[in-house]
């Protein structure tokens, strides 16, 4: 399938996704619920790009969109860095401890979060739900009630008898794991590993390609906008 | 079909759960909401048996019974009262019907009377606003409800079905008076349960406030300045001439102190000063 990501045609076999057709050509789309070797669930957004053109553009999450015959995608036009900033300040407004969130705030120039932090120890991503399932198939954890009452838990409540004591779980949860120590009380940012430089790249357009190979990730480029934001 | 906690502790839930399995298939949410029909909740064991009996995970059983709010996982009582806490049954005050249960019944939204008769439930607008604010006793929808029909709704639904008449020949309002300096003990710029209340001074523990009681007879509402703790003993004074609205017997229900005052068209009557309980003599 002939498909154009950030201006470069690219003929991608059926049945694969943006995502993976996008880190085929060495395109950074940052991701958190998705990973190699669990389905795809397109819970976090983190991955949104922009397809189609024109009045049809509309943004999908790449990694959960297959490609489709003469699709046009953006991965970082305006629009979807803004809204991926937006969307990881309210990811690190419900978890700001977790160093993967924060990690991913220093790297996309995250640089403030307008959300009230909740201090959830929990973002949703039901990664371990899925690696409980899918690779330890023991389908000891899930997804309990609803809504705003919903949590990860085990039936009742109870240990499990379905549980393998892996330890998968809690390998593969961004906001258990590597907890970030750096946060800053002010704005429930660390950005410890934040950097000043200048721009590494001249302009920032849509289909730019910046001579480090990153797409606004390095941050530097989209620093001063996202003051702005 | 109502079973009472013993039976269900005795009861083995395999033949029941294979019932529902036959006649329902592979279908969980019918089969859930059978087996809700039969125990009047999903107990632990009967999921855990349904799970092997299907041949999946007791997560996947438990993920689909708690997403909806139908399924309870605890015992529910035999009647269940939902109060519609919507927006068109808010605004007419279905908060006060909320309480007034939860007076009652001395339980909060959610819970279940430990009799297992009553669960008292709120709901998020049940559909009929129209004729709200509204209350469902064991599927029967009750229209424009009144805080002070609560109590003859749970009367009445233990004793068969909750009738809701319009007007109850048992309420009606009435006036009083300081038996001392005679002052009306009215307050008309007042109002509880729509009718002028009766406001006097009380004094409890170390507290000195008004409060301000409903004059129907047959309502226990009341509204004060401090909260008073149920079975609080408190001393009624005469906002007038101060005088202690005592009277000369205590309560055949708890044997507290009960409060006299006189009835402007003739009679008297006593109220017990105990915070929570309904003891009062009438006499006229
Ligand atoms: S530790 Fe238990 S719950 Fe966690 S992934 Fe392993 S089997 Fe699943
Ligand atoms: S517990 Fe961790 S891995 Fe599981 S959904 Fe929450 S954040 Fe994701
Ligand atoms: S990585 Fe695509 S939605 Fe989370
Ligand atoms: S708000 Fe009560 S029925 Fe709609």
């Amino acid at each position: 399938m002939n498909i154009k990501i950030d201006g470069i045609r690219v003929d991608i076999p059926e049945g694969f996704t943006l995502l993976e057709a996008a880190k085929f050509l060495g395109i950074e789309i940052p991701t958190l619920c998705w990973h190699e070797g669990l389905s795809a669930w397109g819970g976090c957004r983190l991955c949104v790009v922009e397809i189609g053109e024109g009045e049809r553009k509309k943004m999908v999450t790449s990694c959960t969109y297959p490609v489709e015959e003469g699709i046009v995608v953006h991965t970082a036009s305006e629009k979807v860095v803004k809204s991926r900033k937006m969307i990881l300040e309210l990811l690190i407004a419900q978890c700001p401890t977790s160093r993967t969130l924060q990690d991913l705030a220093s790297k996309m120039g995250v640089i403030q979060v307008r959300f009230d932090p909740k201090w959830e120890n929990c973002i949703y991503c039901g990664l371990c739900v899925r690696i409980c399932n899918e690779q330890m198939m023991a389908r000891a954890i899930g997804f309990v009630n609803r809504g705003n009452k919903l949590e990860i838990s085990t039936p009742f409540d109870k240990n499990s008898e379905d549980c393998r004591k892996c330890g998968g779980c809690i390998y593969i949860c961004p906001a258990c794991t590597l907890r970030c120590q750096g946060i800053n009380q002010d704005n429930v940012l660390c950005n410890a590993c934040y950097n000043s430089l200048q721009p590494t790249c001249i302009s920032n357009e849509d289909n730019y390609n910046c001579w480090m190979g990153l797409k606004n990730e390095c941050g530097t480029c989209s620093k001063e906008e996202s003051k702005n934001i | 079909m109502y079973l009472s906690k013993g039976q269900i502790e005795h009861e083995s839930y395999d033949s029941i759960v294979d019932e529902c399995i036959e006649k329902h298939g592979e279908f969980l949410i019918a089969i859930l909401q059978d087996i809700q029909k039969r125990y009047n909740y999903i107990p632990e064991d009967a999921m855990r048996k349904l799970a092997k009996k299907l041949g999946i995970t007791l997560r996947d059983v438990y993920g689909v019974a708690s997403f909806y709010k139908a399924f309870s996982f605890t015992p529910k009582g035999k009647h269940v009262v939902t109060t519609c806490t919507g927006t068109a049954c808010h605004v007419r005050g279905s908060s006060k019907i909320v309480d007034a249960f939860s007076n009652e019944l001395g339980i909060k939204p959610g819970e279940t009377t430990k009799d297992l008769m009553f669960t008292h439930e709120t709901a998020a607008c049940l559909g009929c606003c129209a004729i709200g604010p509204v209350v469902v006793v064991d599927g029967d929808y009750l229209p424009k409800v009144k805080t002070t029909a609560i109590r003859k709704i749970i009367d009445g639904t233990k004793r068969g079905a909750a009738i809701l008449e319009e007007e109850d020949q048992r309420i009606f309002p009435i006036q009083v008076v300081c038996p001392q300096c005679n002052h009306s003990l009215m307050k008309p710029e007042h109002l509880v349960d729509n009718y002028p209340c009766i406001h006097v001074t009380i004094s409890f523990k170390r507290k000195h406030g008004w409060l301000r009681l409903s004059s129907l007879y047959g309502s226990f509402n009341i509204e004060s300045e401090h909260d008073i703790p149920v079975d609080t003993e408190v001393n009624f004074f005469c906002p007038h001439c101060h005088a202690e609205l005592v009277g000369s017997s205590t309560c055949p229900e708890c044997s507290a102190p009960m409060i006299l005052m006189l009835v402007t068209n003739g009679g008297n009557i006593q109220i017990c000063s105990r915070r929570g309980c309904k003891g009062h003599i009438l006499d006229i």
